[in-house]
């Protein structure tokens, strides 16, 4: 990474993965620098999807290990211990509007990913 | 049964609870299905005989009998608690087992067959005795006789009349009947009455029978099943008016003609001069008290006394005028001695419309022929007895509106059509919620299928939205176009980029047909559900459980001693599983390589507890070691857990054998249970534990090792190409056409010449097999997917953490989550 790369991440960015390292719809867990984890995912189209990755209902980190697939045609993971499925653009629950996953802003440059929250996302993911 | 009926509609109807309803039950344990009664010796539990559970709006007593009743001030008194009054008494006290008195009747020996706990009765008798009689040839007489005959006691039946089961049928089926049921070593007298029970002088127990004509037969049981008696001494006593052979006598809408607060039903009631000892005419009469106790104006419809049963696994129905009583009837006969059935229809003097008819031997048609009474035939009489093919073929289309599908709940062909038109059932469990057919007997079940067919309902069998054929059609496609990828498959033969349903089911079907191919390569990974995914078993703080093959539940001190080091140095909990082995609990992702390379160069392999797959075959000690074993029963566990190790199927599979017929590897509660006998092993199939606890039933008996094999090899690949995603095998047996008779036709008579593909499938995967862990730990692609984060590949997760319960390690209480907090 050169650091013009790192000049092209956004400025709050939380971490950096090179996509090489991610096998196509096998997720992978990213550690962030609050010890929490992101779950970073390649789509079968090539663009990466991330979301945060602790379970709503167990509480256990986990949602990387999800399977991923499409409902009507949008992103989803489903989670390995409830299998709650969610979508990967919006982190919503389809089954249960109560939970919902983190969504990371997701900026791909010379191959490497970077993670970061940005804009309302938050909230939204949230509501 | 019928007042369990009766409680059921009246209280599914009350929308205005306006009654609160009482169930006194004399019998300790809730209403269950006495027809079924035998099944008990042949592989059903008690629980599956148990209907269903009575809602709460009844106040069920078990145990509690009636002892009098007060008509002037209302009230029953019970044998416990207080004295209960009522508004309405509805009596549906059945009917008890007519005992002839003969000398010795009552002799330690004698039996009635009538309830669990008759049968409890003898079966205990049973482990000490050789032969039995059971006095009485109908319907319950050879239930009685199966019953001994499965407890490996010789069966005599005794019978007063010509022929065995003279109510039902004539003396040409009876002549039949007698020849089959004595191929399955029931001695059959006919034409023979009881004079005495003979008991020995010493101990007084029974000793064998004495018939008229001088005859002695040596038995340690006898068992009564002459006939039976409606129960009305409560009645009697109350002043209530019976009949002249017994049984409350009520009007039409089963009301008392004594007491207009009383009713009664089923057996203990008289009604039109008759008592209706079948099940079916009860029914009605429980739902007739129901309707009027709520207002209605339902009379009793009368009875249809047709019934089609399994007798000692021979085919036995009667219907309409089967006796050819109606004036002017004619009656066409086909005697088959090559196919060993007869048939006989009874039609009116032109020859135009069916009265009746009997079939012995093969039924197959009864189901089109029964509701075609009082119609036109449709056919000439000969060609609709002839064999099942050609008969259906007139059907179901021929039937009127008015006619009855099921029988046992009076459930008609317009009722049922207008249930699917109107949208309100479009399958079978959707017709038997809606309309209660095919929830009797169960006969009318194909008939019930067909109907949905012609009435052009296409029961979904889409797998998910990316798929619109089932699981076995999958497995099919996948066979015969040798496609190996999921996005290969999805895109010739479905949509999308799949889910969490059709992404295992697939990786299942690859691993099964490809057993050589690793599960976690190329796409292959992305197809694994949780626990594959990993090959360990995800547990619910994100942490692994480990669990090495312990084939038969065998183990050397020196490998036992290599699990407890590696737990020790792992931290891990360990607990002993249910299936003989041992579970290690709380490894994080990072760690599962370098436990397994501890356990690997011990000599341990994957146990495949995370997979839809063969898990353990349990076994007892066997006659190794074991005073009572008969054969070696964990050599042959060990022989089939090796077998088939890894072989992936569409739900878990479990096995276990037993080394004698006390059963303590619990075989009957698997998927194949194995038990010894002197002469080989007996196979059993399609048990389970879990939610709905299932006994294995009997396949076949006696098989040599070999053959044994054979057939397993059969059974488990026939189960792997053509069940349904997570359908269990009992759940598989129950879905097929013919149930386990097919089965066994399939994979033992091999009738659809299949046979020799199953095996050789089963050779190729014994072929492939290898340790699925080993190969991970010898290639550094498949060690990269066990990486706690992909930029930090060794490092703990922090947000896993532990507590200490009991000296082990166990997850610490998770916070909740849920909802969410924002940010």
């Amino acid at each position: 990474m050169t650091i013009s790369d790192l000049r092209q991440a956004p400025a709050r960015a939380l971490a950096l993965v090179p996509v090489a390292d991610l096998a196509t719809e096998q997720g992978a867990a990213v550690l962030l620098a609050d010890g929490t984890s992101a779950a970073v995912f390649l789509l079968h189209d090539g663009s990466v999807r991330a979301v945060s990755n602790l379970d709503p209902l167990y509480g256990a980190p986990v949602i990387c290990h999800g399977i991923v697939g499409d409902r009507s045609g949008s992103p989803t993971v489903a989670s390995p211990l409830g299998k709650q499925v969610f979508c990967l653009r919006t982190g919503h629950c389809l089954e249960d509007p109560r939970m919902s996953l983190l969504v990371f802003d997701v900026h791909v440059h010379d191959g490497v990913i970077s993670l970061s929250t940005g804009g309302n996302n938050r909230e939204t993911a949230c509501r | 049964m019928v007042g369990h009926r009766f409680a059921e509609a009246l209280t599914a109807r009350d929308d205005g609870r306006r009654f609160a309803v009482t169930v006194l039950s004399e019998e300790p344990r809730a209403a269950y299905d006495r027809v079924a009664l035998s099944s008990v010796f042949d592989g059903a539990d008690e629980a599956a005989l148990r209907l269903p559970a009575l809602g709460p709006a009844v106040d069920l007593r078990l145990g509690v009998s009636a002892l009098t009743l007060d008509r002037a001030r209302q009230v029953v008194v019970t044998s416990s608690g207080p004295p209960l009054e009522y508004d309405e008494l509805v009596l549906a006290t059945g009917s008890c087992p007519f005992v002839p008195p003969v000398p010795g009747h009552d002799a330690p020996g004698c039996f009635v067959y009538r309830t669990l706990d008759d049968l409890d009765a003898i079966r205990i008798a049973a482990a000490d005795a050789r032969a039995g009689v059971v006095i009485g040839g109908g319907l319950l007489g050879l239930e009685a006789a199966n019953a001994l005959r499965l407890l490996r006691v010789t069966p005599h039946v005794v019978e007063l009349a010509a022929h065995l089961m003279s109510v039902q049928i004539d003396e040409g089926g009876g002549a039949l009947l007698a020849g089959l049921v004595e191929d399955l070593g029931v001695r059959v007298h006919t034409g023979a009455a009881t004079t005495s029970v003979l008991t020995d002088p010493v101990s007084g127990r029974v000793s064998g029978v004495e018939l008229a004509d001088g005859t002695r037969i040596p038995a340690e049981i006898v068992v009564f099943a002459a006939g039976v008696r409606p129960r009305d001494q409560l009645a009697r006593s109350a002043g209530l008016a019976v009949g002249p052979r017994g049984g409350v006598l009520v009007d039409r809408a089963c009301r008392s003609v004594t007491d207009s607060k009383v009713w009664a039903i089923g057996e203990a009631a008289c009604l039109d001069g008759q008592v209706y000892g079948l099940v079916t005419p009860g029914y009605a009469m429980a739902e007739t008290a129901a309707d009027r106790l709520l207002g209605g104006q339902a009379t009793f419809p009368g009875a249809d006394l047709s019934t089609k049963l399994k007798l000692l696994g021979v085919d036995v129905a009667s219907f309409g005028d089967a006796h050819g009583r109606s004036p002017g009837a004619l009656s066409v006969v086909l005697k088959d001695p090559v196919r060993r059935c007869y048939g006989k229809l009874v039609v009116s003097d032109d020859a135009t419309t069916l009265l009746g008819g009997i079939l012995v031997g093969d039924a197959s048609s009864y189901a089109m022929l029964r509701p075609l009474v009082g119609a036109t035939l449709p056919a000439d009489p000969a060609s609709l007895l002839a064999p099942a093919s050609t008969g259906a073929a007139h059907g179901l289309d021929a039937l009127p509106d008015g006619a009855q599908i099921c029988s046992c709940n009076a459930v008609t062909k317009g009722r049922l059509l207008a249930a699917v038109a109107s949208g309100e059932a479009d399958s079978v469990p959707g017709l038997k919620a809606c309309t209660r057919a095919g929830t009797g007997c169960g006969s009318c079940v194909p008939t019930l299928k067909q109907l949905l067919a012609s009435a052009g309902v296409a029961t979904s069998k889409a797998l998910c939205e990316h798929f619109d054929v089932s699981r076995a059609e999958l497995f099919e496609i996948a066979v015969a176009t040798g496609i190996r990828g999921f996005t290969e498959l999805a895109e010739r033969h479905g949509r999308g980029r799949g889910c969490d349903i059709c992404k295992p089911a697939v990786a299942s079907i690859l691993a099964s047909l490809h057993t050589g191919d690793h599960i976690l390569d190329g796409e292959r990974g992305a197809l694994q559900d949780t626990n594959d995914r990993h090959l360990a078993n995800m547990q619910r703080n994100g942490t692994y459980s480990v669990v090495p093959r312990i084939p038969g539940g065998e183990i050397t001190p020196a490998k036992l001693l290599v699990i407890a080091q590696v737990a020790e140095e792992f931290k891990l909990y360990t607990k002993i599983t249910g299936g003989q082995r041992i579970d290690l609990l709380g490894a994080r992702l990072e760690q599962l390589p370098a436990i397994w390379r501890r356990l690997t160069d011990a000599g341990f392999e994957s146990g495949h507890a995370y997979g839809k797959a063969l898990r353990t075959v349990k076994s007892c000690v066997g006659d190794t070691w074991c005073r009572y074993g008969v054969q070696d029963s964990v050599g042959l566990a060990i022989e089939l857990e090796l077998r088939y190790r890894g072989l992936r199927s569409p739900h878990k599979l479990k096995g276990g054998v037993s080394g004698c017929a006390r059963e303590c590897a619990e075989a009957r509660s698997k998927d194949f249970g194995i038990i010894a006998t002197e002469a080989g092993w007996n196979l059993y199939v399609g048990g389970n534990g879990g939610f709905r606890p299932r006994h294995a039933e009997l396949l076949v008996q006696d098989l040599s090792r070999s053959r044994l094999i054979q057939i397993l090899d059969r059974f488990l690949m026939f189960y792997v190409r053509t069940a349904d995603r997570l359908q269990r095998t009992a759940a598989w047996i129950e879905a097929m056409d013919g149930g386990l008779d097919h089965l066994r036709d399939v994979i033992v008579a091999d009738t659809l010449g299949i046979c020799g593909a199953l095996e050789e499938a089963m050779a190729r995967h014994i072929d492939c097999y290898r340790d699925e862990w080993r190969a991970v730990l010898e290639d550094p692609a498949r060690l990269a997917k066990f990486a706690s984060f992909v930029n930090a590949p060794g490092t703990p997760d922090p947000s896993i953490e532990f507590t200490v319960e009991r000296d082990q390690r166990v997850p610490a209480p998770h916070r909740p989550l849920l909802p969410l907090e924002p940010a």
